[in-house]
């Protein structure tokens, strides 16, 4: 079988991939090309004079503790987030991959919070849990604990994890789904005729069986911490109190457009860049490769 | 070693659906049963039900004595050998069959000598650290087993296994399954819709329809007096010629001939130019097909003057009213359109009622 088209027109392939080709050129090398130029130039404070300054702005920012302390952050929130979505979204698949009544509901409802935008995540938790608003803060204060997101660093930094990792309980239970039910029936009845009771079944036979599921969205979830989160640290606490809850990609904002400092915003993306596209890597080279049974 | 009987087991789904319509038979010690049928007829719902795999609506299912209604699957003492073999992917062949004797916390030199005698009896030692993925069929099948015998349960349940492998490794496993039964004599029941399996796998066999049996006995003795017509075009390959007939008809030697359906297994029918013998029946025939297997041929006959034929109400392999499988020995056949005669003795007829059961002894 002949799997290479034939074209007797030299530019009519050219002609065919070229909507294609100019929507990448426009929206991803064009921009991506502007970063890594960016980053190279120093600007003065009115932004009338330009310099080509090398490295500088890298040497700077990798000098910088606020940005390790960024750094060590985006890390701190990927973890938690990818490990609290997951573990949630894995017991809620778990349970929902089950013959009950009414089962397509139940799977639809747990779906839907996957089609909220980030920003309205914000502010639907803005809402539970707002210090003088929040009906959950003042179940919170009526316990004794003192909720405060807008003072206390860490409080604000469990909220963003919080509401990041709500929201992407919904994509990872899809998947979760779709791989729970990729496991024959008859292999779980083998199991249970072999003696091994529900959760002993699980940790040998699902879970295992999972794995290539389970690797492919820990990258998901960290690309998602990483990145998508930034609707929903901007409503909710805009990178503080005190930049307790400013990740990278909430940096590059605040840095370049609100702080002006356009080259070490550019650098910061180009590093990000970067990141994602070592995750990528990840991604391609191990786990849809080795992690197989 | 115990032997596993049903009391009335029925089965209904919540929609309504009765898959099983009440069944009773009793499987001994060491004994060898094949549930055969259609699909659809509930063979293999009974059987996961004796497994613990489906619930049982009423009725009771007894392994070795003891009521096991409501008994875990893994406390039955059962092992099962699924049709899609149902191995642990992740896992390899020998982690496959120890999987079942760690769960039961058996000692590991324990596991270790079981995995390797079983392995030795199925001819897959070189392939223990293998996954399932890196075998063939056959070897899958052949490690399905080995997990079911290593736990050296009391029962063995199959359902369908051979039913994967093209047909030479079929006949092969066939043969070694009945060997490894019989060597470690183990009662045990099998699923199939292969009535050639059937046949030739059990010392009971079991013929379901439509949730209920049709039928229990030995193999051959089923296959000489089917009780209905259902198992007489069931059992048998090809079915056995049935042709209803009305009250008074001359040409059927029934005493007070009330009208009923006529059966004739295909290798019973001669050809003669001579008449019937004596109190047996004779066809008419115009030869329609030839089917030549090396030992034997198949003649397709219509049966001339034979308007007023009526289908009998047998699914499987039925045949167009009004025509007649004949088999022959040999390569030998009359050609294509030549008027035959096929005539049968009288002891190699059955008679069935009108509904086609009732099975009348002549």
């Amino acid at each position: 079988m002949q799997k290479q088209s034939v074209f007797t027109s030299r530019w009519l392939p050219w002609l065919l991939i070229a909507p294609q080709m100019i929507v990448v050129l426009v929206f991803f090398y064009w921009p991506a090309g502007q970063a890594v130029r960016q980053s190279f130039l120093l600007q003065d404070a009115f932004g009338l004079s330009t310099v080509f300054v090398w490295f500088e702005n890298y040497k700077e920012l990798l000098a910088d503790p606020d940005y390790f302390a960024s750094v060590m952050r985006t890390f701190v929130f990927a973890a938690a987030i990818a490990l609290s979505s997951l573990s949630a979204a894995l017991l809620l698949a778990v349970m929902a991959d089950k013959p009950l009544r009414g089962i397509s509901v139940y799977r639809t409802l747990l779906i839907w919070p996957y089609a909220v935008a980030p920003p309205v995540v914000g502010v639907l938790w803005i809402f539970m849990l707002n210090p003088s608003l929040g009906i959950l803060s003042h179940g919170l204060r009526a316990i004794g604990i003192d909720w405060n997101p807008l003072l206390d660093g860490n409080q604000a930094a469990l909220l963003i994890i919080l509401a990041s990792a709500w929201k992407q309980i919904s994509y990872n239970f899809l998947f979760f789904l779709a791989g729970l039910q990729s496991i024959p029936k008859s292999v779980h009845e083998a199991a249970a005729i072999d003696g091994a009771r529900p959760v002993r079944r699980f940790w040998t036979i699902t879970f295992p069986l999972l794995t290539p599921t389970i690797f492919f969205l820990i990258v998901i979830n960290v690309v998602y911490a990483f990145f998508d989160t930034f609707g929903i640290i901007d409503t909710m606490t805009r990178g503080g109190p005190a930049k307790a809850t400013e990740t990278l990609v909430y940096k590059v904002y605040s840095d370049g457009l609100l702080g002006g400092n356009l080259g070490s915003s550019a650098a910061q993306s180009v590093i990000l860049m970067g990141i994602v596209i070592a995750l990528t890597a990840i991604q391609f080279r191990f786990v849809e490769r080795k992690v197989t049974y | 070693m115990a032997g596993v009987t049903l009391r009335n087991v029925r089965k209904t789904y919540p929609g309504g659906v009765d898959a099983i319509k009440g069944v009773d038979f009793e499987v001994g010690d060491g004994q060898f049963c094949v549930l055969v049928g259609p699909s659809g007829c509930g063979k293999s719902t009974l059987l996961r039900m004796v497994a613990g795999l489906e619930t049982i609506t009423s009725g009771e299912i007894d392994i070795g004595g003891r009521v096991v209604n409501q008994v875990e699957p893994a406390d039955r003492d059962i092992a099962m050998v699924f049709q899609n073999y149902a191995l642990y992917p992740h896992m390899s062949v020998y982690n496959n069959m120890a999987y079942g004797l760690r769960n039961r916390g058996m000692a590991k030199p324990e596991i270790d000598k079981r995995v390797r005698e079983a392995a030795q009896i199925l001819e897959i030692g070189p392939m223990l650290d293998r996954k399932p993925k890196q075998l063939s069929g056959g070897q899958r099948q052949r490690v399905a087993m080995g997990r079911a015998i290593v736990r050296q349960p009391k029962v063995f349940l199959f359902d369908e296994p051979l039913s994967n492998l093209d047909a030479k490794l079929r006949i092969a496993m066939r043969v070694e399954i009945r060997k490894l039964q019989r060597r470690l004599n183990t009662t045990s029941i099998y699923v199939t819709h292969d009535q050639l399996e059937a046949m030739t796998l059990a010392d009971v066999l079991v013929v379901m329809n439509g949730g209920v049996v049709e039928q229990i006995g030995n193999p051959l003795d089923i296959y000489q007096k089917p009780a209905t017509t259902f198992v007489a075009s069931f059992i048998g390959a090809p079915p056995m010629n049935l042709t209803p007939f009305k009250p008074g008809d001359a040409s059927v030697p029934v005493p007070g001939n009330t009208g009923g359906i006529l059966g004739v297994r295909p290798e019973d029918l001669t050809l003669t130019t001579g008449s019937a013998p004596d109190g047996g029946v004779r066809y008419d025939l115009t030869v329609e097909a030839i089917e030549r297997v090396g030992a034997e041929t198949f003649v397709y006959g219509s049966r001339n003057g034979a308007k007023d034929a009526v289908a009998v109400s047998a699914k499987p392999g039925e045949l167009p009213p009004g025509e007649i499988i004949v088999r022959l020995p040999g390569q030998a056949a009359p050609a294509i359109g030549e008027r035959i005669v096929a005539v049968a003795p009288r002891d190699k007829l059955h008679i069935f009622g009108t509904d086609g059961r009732n099975r009348i002894e002549l």
